[in-house]
């Protein structure tokens, strides 16, 4: 008779490395690349706002748990995120209790109110993200320039024109953020079609795009650098921990979109480098990898995944053409994030050998 | 080169180091031997030895319960002591006729019939289901039964499952590469009975020798063709072996694979049937792998049925480590069983030992909705959303995602990173949906 035997239903092997916290852990291991690319273009401020947000995310989430009575699971890397994504969704010239409110907001309200990891309706980095949005607008856009003031100097001049002289371009160009740009470039249409063809055409150049590419731009501390964040990708891609469904979905989208739509000229009319300004511009290439295919708050089944990014391609490119906003990717997401159990049920496969009626 | 496959399924480490090199041994007679009445899908045999009796080996000592049964035989020559209660491998317990040995090893009279392949079909299936035959990959299905398709169901290909894909198990392995000829017998003889114009046999690319070896062996005979099957599990999945070899799918709740005009048989079923028609030889031996870590001679043995697994661990010497876990079968399927004196049975592919640090589960977590386990389902099912409405007892959802149609390869349960015994909750689901189905049925008769 042997003694201290286990059963168990089958299997009896388990996937290595294959935890909650194992793959959170890399979650973060792949946003460190975005983060040297945000100290190196933003200079050290940017490690230490990261700093003080996954502070407060980490002490918030055990503060509730012991409060719930629940085990504490800080050690699971989730809230290391949270405190992280949220950090990256702010302006590196915001004051030092931005990231923090915005954490403790994101934990307590974004997920521990749903009931912890596993149960929030929304990305909880993103609904932090929002509630500094409305709270402090002006604390979490603007001051672009004083940090990074590369991208405004590609528009100085052009063909020889210097632009702020010009009277009615607005301020937008000079000093904002790329989408800003965009905005602008939209509304100065109106008024002087040439010139903003002429901008449209430097922002829609190689040179512009790599410089996007890279992370010679201003923007929040996330999105710096698209290959910095890309790299981080295609580690969690490698690792099985996103797959590409909603990703390349969300991407192509707002490439079609914004290649139909961009064009100052009507329908086609834009060159077709303009979709690549807008996809390494702004939040997309960090939202699309790294929040929108959040496990909790995204589709479980392969085509309720393409739906999700389908949708919020849809929603990004709309609000970068057309809404108030010059910058729609995390509302994009949070409002997918609602339809996540509508579209699951709507997209449950059809088992293997179903037989068609 | 593009290996033929499935969609879905996971990958794992085979394990199989431990075991693939060495080769079959017989094991010698053991001094009792414990015959299960139930090894097989269907009714339980009958006994017909009391205790008592003089058996033979290769007599017959138990028939067949019905259509869908087998007969039972005796593995070595002896006398009839019990007929009781004893451990099985499916982690139950079940009637069984112990037989002491007389050391003697007296068989009953086998011929060899060299005429064997122009026998009629009937005279070919009287003998296999004579001989107690039943699927030997794991399920146990009486091959009798699988060879007797109705006549609106014309087979026209045979496919003979050599994948193996559970880990550690080299059983298959070492009989393809040991006794391909007998492989090939079966399949032919097999192919004969139900009229099929195509032979199949699906190996896992693990096992390139056997691939080569068989391929060569058949290069003449264009009826019969190798497939090399992508190292990917569950490809030893009855649907997905048919998927992968022919494209076709098999109807699912409840289809069988004759839907689609295919038979499917284990390698070493195959050998049997071969044996049976030869040599109107009962089946009372198998090969059975016993392997882990902490075994210290992995052996591929072929011992005879009723053997207890605690000699076929003394036959390899032992373990290195204290047992935390013994699994009678595969690790991704077999059933973790608390008595090393369980008798082996016809499906018995494999005894497994794990130790501490094997057996170790982690905690279960909240699911956080990773959606591997629909990335990697077979079934293509959603394996996350039929356990959180298990947990609820919500059965017509669970019936509704279809928890029927699965069949329990452990997929979600291996990749899940939240620890959740999925496979535990759909077997529960499984239960309370068959009973609500079966008293649906009566229901309709009244």
């Amino acid at each position: 008779m042997i003694n201290n035997l286990k059963v168990s239903a089958a299997p009896h092997l388990k996937a290595r490395n294959m935890t909650v916290s194992a793959i959170m852990w890399q979650v973060v291991l792949a946003m460190v690349p975005a983060m040297l690319a945000a100290i190196f273009f933003f200079g050290i401020r940017s490690l230490a706002l990261t700093a003080y947000a996954v502070v407060a995310a980490v002490l918030t989430e055990y503060i509730i748990q012991k409060l719930r009575g629940v085990p504490v699971t800080i050690s699971d890397g989730s809230a290391v995120v949270t405190g992280i994504l949220l950090a990256f969704n702010i302006n590196v010239a915001s004051p030092w209790w931005l990231p923090v409110i915005g954490s403790v907001f994101a934990i307590a309200i974004g997920k521990q109110v749903f009931g912890g990891l596993g149960h929030n309706l929304f990305n909880p980095a993103l609904l932090g993200r929002a509630f500094l949005l409305a709270s402090w607008p002006s604390l979490v856009t603007a001051h672009w320039t004083k940090t990074q003031p590369a991208f405004s100097m590609m528009f100085k001049s052009i063909n020889g024109l210097n632009l702020s002289s010009l009277q009615n371009v607005p301020e937008a160009i000079t000093s904002a953020t790329p989408l800003a740009a965009v905005k602008s470039v939209r509304e100065l249409a109106e008024t002087n079609p040439d010139l903003a063809q002429q901008v449209m055409d430097r922002m829609a150049s190689l040179d512009t795009i790599s410089q996007l590419f890279i992370g010679n731009i201003g923007g929040v501390i996330g999105e710096v650098s698209a290959l910095a964040l890309l790299i981080g990708a295609a580690y969690m891609a490698f690792r099985y921990i996103i797959s590409w469904r909603i990703p390349m979905s969300y991407i192509l989208t707002v490439f079609l979109l914004t290649f139909a739509f961009g064009g100052l000229g009507g329908l086609f009319s834009a060159s077709i480098l303009l979709p690549f300004y807008h996809i390494f511009s702004g939040g997309l290439i960090l939202g699309a990898f790294f929040m929108a295919t959040d496990m909790v708050t995204s589709p479980v089944t392969k085509r309720g995944m393409l739906i999700f990014g389908i949708g919020a391609g849809v929603l990004t490119a709309v609000i970068r053409l057309w809404g108030g906003y010059p910058e729609g990717v995390s509302y994009s997401i949070l409002l997918m994030n609602c339809c996540v159990p509508l579209i699951d049920r709507w997209t449950a496969p059809k088992p293997f050998g179903e037989v068609r009626k | 080169m593009g290996l033929k496959t499935f969609p879905g399924g996971v990958h794992s480490h085979d394990n199989k180091e431990y075991s693939r090199s060495a080769a079959i041994e017989p094991m010698p007679i053991p001094a009792k031997v414990y015959v299960h009445l139930s090894q097989h899908i269907g009714a339980p045999a009958k006994a017909i030895v009391k205790p008592g009796d003089e058996v033979l080996a290769g007599q017959k000592i138990a028939e067949a319960g019905g259509f869908v049964s087998i007969p039972m035989h005796a593995p070595i020559s002896g006398k009839v002591t019990k007929i009781a209660s004893y451990p099985h491998p499916a982690g139950t317990t079940g009637t069984a006729i112990e037989i002491t040995g007389d050391g003697e090893d007296k068989w009953v009279e086998l011929t060899d019939d060299s005429g064997y392949g122009c026998l009629e079909v009937d005279e070919m299936k009287k003998r296999i289901s004579e001989a107690g035959i039943c699927g030997m990959g794991g399920a146990g299905f009486p091959t009798h039964v699988k060879l007797s398709p109705p006549a609106d169901k014309p087979i026209d290909t045979v496919i003979l499952n050599g994948v193996e894909c559970e880990p550690y198990l080299t059983a298959d392995y070492r009989l393809m590469l040991e006794q391909p000829e007998a492989i090939l017998e079966g399949l032919k003889l097999i192919m004969k009975i139900v009229g099929a114009k195509q032979g199949v046999i699906g190996i896992e690319a693990n096992k390139p020798d056997c691939i080569k070896l068989l391929r060569n062996l058949t290069a003449d005979d264009a009826a019969i063709r190798i497939d090399a099957l992508k190292l990917k599990y569950p490809q030893g999945a009855e649907k997905q072996l048919i998927y992968a070899c022919t494209k076709r799918k098999v109807p699912n709740k409840g289809g069988l694979p004759m839907a689609v005009g295919v038979v499917v048989q284990n390698v070493g079923t195959a050998i049997a049937v071969y044996e049976a028609i030869r040599y109107q030889k009962p089946l009372i031996k198998r090969v059975i792998t016993v392997s882990g870590k902490i075994v210290k001679n992995p052996k591929n043995i072929k011992a005879r049925i009723g053997t207890l697994y605690s000699e076929l661990l003394d036959f390899c010497g032992g373990t290195t480590e204290d047992i935390s876990k013994i699994i009678s079968g595969g690790p991704m399927m077999g059933f973790a069983i608390s008595d090393l004196d369980t008798p082996m049975v016809k499906g018995s592919s494999g005894l497994l030992l794990f130790n501490k640090k094997e057996a170790a589960k982690d905690a279960e977590h909240t699911c956080v909705r990773c959606g591997l386990c629909v990335e990697v389902c077979p079934m293509n099912l959603i394996p996350s959303l039929i356990v959180k409405n298990a947990k609820y007892q919500d059965w017509d959802l669970v019936e509704k995602y279809g928890v029927m149609d699965c069949m329990k390869c452990g997929s979600c349960s291996f990749i899940c990173p939240a620890q959740i015994k999925l496979i535990q909750w759909i077997d529960i689901g499984k239960l309370e949906v068959g009973k609500r189905m079966r008293a649906r049925t009566q229901l309709g008769k009244a």
